[in-house]
């Protein structure tokens, strides 16, 4: 089972969710993907994708204007 | 990984979109490609039909040089909006057509505005065009989708 790291940092619309799809893509089942970023709309809208493919959203932390989100594949 | 994703996509019903792409303005050929990306990028299917001026767009290095549809003031407009946009990190409409691809998304090109406008297959993007079709192939696509929109 393996971590897969992503910085979208700075990156806006729709960057960040695109970014996340293809690393779901990439993922093997199980695995966990990791995404930090700070467009603001994404920190929403990830959580909401994960739901559409009916994935396990593991967290959403906040810290200033980053957000970090755990998806298992 | 292909086949990974698979059992991703077998999670998920193939809710489907379907966008007709007619305008070859900037703004909106950027709208399209980030409605077609994030579908999907949300599990949905899509596909993006492109005829009339949208056409145009799929000709070897012009997908970027659509008009703004409001305020181009010959380029004036249109070179200020670039400006804006990349301050805003906005990625290409180059990389929004690589990653639609990545992602699935499959374009169609209408070939009837291929032959009023006199463009062949050798003309057009063929890495990026998945079928070369007309409106029969839309209707298809569109009676199954949940979301269509002409652009």
């Amino acid at each position: 089972m393996a971590e897969i790291k992503l910085d979208v940092r700075g990156e806006t619309c729709p960057v960040p969710l695109v970014e996340v799809r293809k690393a779901l893509r990439r993922a093997a089942p199980g695995d966990i993907v990791e995404v930090i970023g700070t467009h603001p709309s994404s920190k929403k809208e990830i959580p909401l994708a994960a739901k559409a493919l009916k994935l396990e959203l593991l967290s959403v932390e906040e810290e200033g204007e980053e957000w970090k989100i755990k998806i298992r594949r | 990984m292909e086949d990974q994703d698979t059992a991703l996509n077998e999670n998920t019903s193939a809710e489907k979109v379907t966008l007709v792409v007619h305008s070859g303005d900037f703004d909106k050929i950027y709208s399209a490609f980030i409605i077609g990306n994030g579908a999907l990028a949300m599990g949905m299917e899509v596909s993006m039909y492109f005829t009339f001026w949208g056409l145009l767009r799929l000709k070897k290095g012009q997908l970027d040089k659509g008009p703004l549809s409001k305020m181009h003031m010959l380029g004036l407009g249109k070179w200020m909006i670039k400006r804006r946009m990349n301050q805003s990190r906005v990625v290409s409409l180059e990389r929004l057509a690589q990653d639609f691809k990545a992602l699935g998304g499959k374009i169609l090109a209408c070939d009837m505005t291929m032959d009023i406008m006199g463009v062949g297959p050798e003309d057009l993007r063929q890495d990026l065009i998945a079928e070369y079709c007309s409106v029969g192939t839309y209707i298809e696509e569109a009676r199954h989708s949940i979301v269509t929109l002409f652009i």
